[in-house]
């Protein structure tokens, strides 16, 4: 190996957030503290000394990363990858701890940071350069490069907020891509625009670590793209390093110790819900009894509902609508209606749809619960969208390599076409009949 | 290779003013989209840079004028123009790069990179602001056969004693708005409460000599009086104690500002 010098040391790296300060984050918190604080701010002020509770979203990890490396870093929701990005990329101190970087970063926390929606497609071009870290010269001389990498050649002139989301992203991880630097850090970014994007994506993130021998640490539940991008990878759990290795063993150790009883949750309780309800019940929280929310097209999507009844209701049913990523509604389905809650009532359900035959993609649902349904008329107590997110894809190893099932195709596998001749030759049709005599 | 950087709790940036320049593409790209943006689906467009000074300028000509104030032998709609300019200047700079950090936060809890350049580069935004506005003293001065005198030379330096000042200003509001969203509703009652005693309109002539110490000691009394010396003269001076003053405080504000910035800048990614 040409390289064997460590360009990126972590050592003992803590990260505390107090509590107080998360909550203030979501808009809700942010406008009940105002409203709190003008209301009473002796109060408010007391309280707000108390709320201040620990948490270390990184506890004392440690690793060293080699030039030329392709590293992951994997980990359920919450197990401090963000965080880790965070001060890597400078962009938050850390609480405790040593970080060494030697070489140019560039990092990748999401794909449009700065895009601005009244800027055209090449404004936003040159802009976003700047701030990923870009020179001016640089992008001039790479424009054309991004510019059809982005297959958006037309609309360069069109302000982006005229584009469409797929459009959108394109242009976006096209200025990402191009950008040089010694180290790159990336995030989830390969999570968004469709597959075939995804796949040149992935294509592009090879070539820049194999050919031009950039270091690269990358972060992402997609365990296919982790173990086709990198050969190491470090497990991270509730802050702290679990494994350091080789990546087969890697994302073995991430499903494993993770476990079969583990789950994919989400409290919704007090999210902001898009279309209001009546309240009569609502969620409070959803989760997936498996450890990545990935259901194979051959099985049932399942997940688990929690609600919480604030008022009597004597029955009750569920419904969801199914969209793409990109947000195309793929179909709704209604659930029959079943004995009701007690006002105070707090109940699981488990949720399935049969075998829903969706293609492979990712997707995301959106469900209610309420009574009645489209035949007879309907209310809805509560609906929560854009929460449940999954994906469809067969395992990887099972029937050799993906099967191609082309965006134009739709979402949905219908049944298996059934074809028989509908008239049939005499000769045939006698033995058939024959053959059903003797019944 | 390049250097080791290295990153550490409470640790003293020593890149961070290399940095700075390391990022002044970005500094003059997000001035460049704040001017690009801000007059975008608007009738009139870059018109608003003057229409807004003119309609000020009206209003408080015609308090001005309904008060009899002395305007030192200038035409009222002159003197209250040139104290206006520097005025505006100043309020929208403190108000833009106010909310800078706020309207940004998702370049600051995304993207590394010295977080000065966001207000200063609103500021700038509010100076293209200020030289279109100050293009129409020309015909104003045409008008009323004004000719600048001798000290319009001194100009230069009133300007930049506005600029460091909304700039310091800024420096300190921006810091603030990131982790109390109060001062949003503040400054806009600065701003309009600011403009009629903030020296536009000269309230104190012949006050009591420590009252108008204390009135000078708003930054913006002293810069407003040295425009209307540098470009009227006549009646119109400005006080040696009152430029002192206003450059003292000045000062202070930018350095001040600049520190206090400096201290919280890396704690905003995680409070925003």
């Amino acid at each position: 190996m040409p390289h064997s010098d460590t360009v990126i040391a972590v050592n003992n790296l803590a990260k505390c957030y107090s509590i107080g300060h998360l909550n203030g984050l979501n808009d809700s918190g942010l406008r009940h503290a105002i409203e709190n604080a003008l209301r009473n701010p002796w109060t408010w002020w007391k309280n707000r000394k108390i709320r201040n509770e620990h948490f270390w979203a990184l506890a004392d990890a440690s690793f060293d990363v080699k030039a030329g490396e392709v590293v992951a870093v994997v980990g359920r929701n919450g197990a401090g990858k963000s965080t880790l990005l965070k001060i890597l990329s400078r962009i938050t101190e850390p609480t405790r701890g040593r970080v060494e970087i030697t070489g140019r970063v560039g990092s990748l926390l999401e794909v449009g940071t700065g895009f601005h929606a009244e800027l055209t497609g090449r404004e936003n071009i040159f802009l976003n350069g700047a701030i990923l870290g870009m020179t001016r010269a640089e992008i001039k001389q790479k424009f054309d490069e991004i510019v059809a990498f982005s297959e958006v050649e037309k609309f360069l002139d069109t302000p982006v907020k005229r584009y469409s989301s797929g459009m959108y992203v394109r242009l976006a991880f096209s200025v990402a891509a191009h950008l040089e630097p010694e180290i790159l850090i990336v995030d989830e970014v390969l999570a968004v625009g469709d597959t075939a994007f995804q796949k040149k994506c992935l294509g592009k993130m090879q070539e820049v670590s194999r050919n031009h021998g950039r270091t690269v640490l990358f972060v992402s539940h997609n365990m296919s793209a982790v173990l086709q991008l990198t050969t190491r990878a470090v497990v991270l759990e509730k802050g702290r390093v679990i494994f350091n290795g080789p990546t087969e063993q890697a994302v073995e150790k991430y499903a494993g110790a993770i476990g079969k009883d583990s789950t994919v949750f989400f409290p919704v309780e007090n999210t902001p819900r898009k279309y209001p309800g009546t309240g009569a019940v609502r969620f409070v929280s959803f989760r997936f009894d498996r450890s990545v929310p990935i259901f194979s097209p051959d099985e049932d999507f399942q997940f688990v509902a929690k609600v919480r009844a604030h008022d009597t209701v004597p029955r009750i049913r569920f419904s969801m609508t199914v969209f793409t990523a990109e947000g195309a509604s793929v179909g709704t389905c209604f659930g029959t209606e079943r004995t009701g809650l007690r006002n105070g009532d707090e109940v699981e359900f488990e949720i399935t749809i049969p075998r829903p035959r969706l293609a492979h993609g990712r997707y995301c649902c959106g469900v209610s619960v309420g009574k009645g349904d489209h035949r007879v008329g309907m209310v809805d107590f509560d609906t929560v969208t854009d929460t449940l997110a999954f994906e469809v894809r067969r395992e990887e190893g099972d029937g050799g390599t993906l099967a191609e099932w082309p965006r134009g195709w739709g979402s949905i596998i219908l049944p298996d076409l059934k074809c028989r001749p509908a008239s049939l030759p005499p000769f045939e049709a006698v033995a058939d009949n024959v053959a059903m005599l003797p019944v | 290779m390049s250097a080791t950087l290295v990153i550490e709790a409470g640790q003293t940036e020593r890149q961070y003013w290399r940095d700075l320049w390391r990022f002044r593409e970005l500094f003059y790209l997000l001035a460049w989209r704040d001017f690009l943006i801000r007059y975008k689906q608007t009738a009139v467009g870059i018109a608003w840079s003057l229409i807004r000074p003119l309609l000020m300028l009206l209003a408080v000509t015609a308090v001005g004028k309904a008060g009899s104030f002395s305007t030192g032998g200038a035409p009222p709609l002159l003197f209250y123009f040139c104290g206006l300019l520097p005025w505006q200047f100043f309020s929208t700079a403190m108000s833009e790069s106010g909310n800078s950090l706020v309207n940004n936060s998702n370049l600051v809890s995304k993207i590394y990179f010295p977080r000065l350049v966001v207000p200063a580069s609103s500021v700038i935004v509010s100076f293209m602001d200020f030289l279109i506005a100050a293009v129409f003293l020309v015909p104003l001065m045409l008008y009323y056969h004004v000719m600048p005198p001798g000290q319009v030379a001194f100009i230069p330096l009133f300007v930049l004693l506005d600029f460091a000042l909304a700039t310091g200003v800024g420096f300190w509001i921006a810091a603030l708005t990131v982790k109390y969203r109060d001062f949003r509703f503040v400054v806009p009652f600065v701003v309009q409460f600011g403009a009629f005693v903030s020296g536009v309109i000269p309230i104190t002539p012949h006050a009591h000599q420590t009252l108008r110490l204390i009135y000078s000691l708003n930054p913006t009394v002293g810069i407003i009086d040295g425009f209307r010396w540098c470009l009227l003269g006549g009646g119109n001076f400005v006080r040696p104690s009152e430029l002192l003053l206003s450059t003292g405080v000045t000062t202070m504000l930018l350095l001040s500002g600049l520190r206090y910035f400096r201290k919280t800048e890396r704690t905003f990614a995680d409070i925003i």
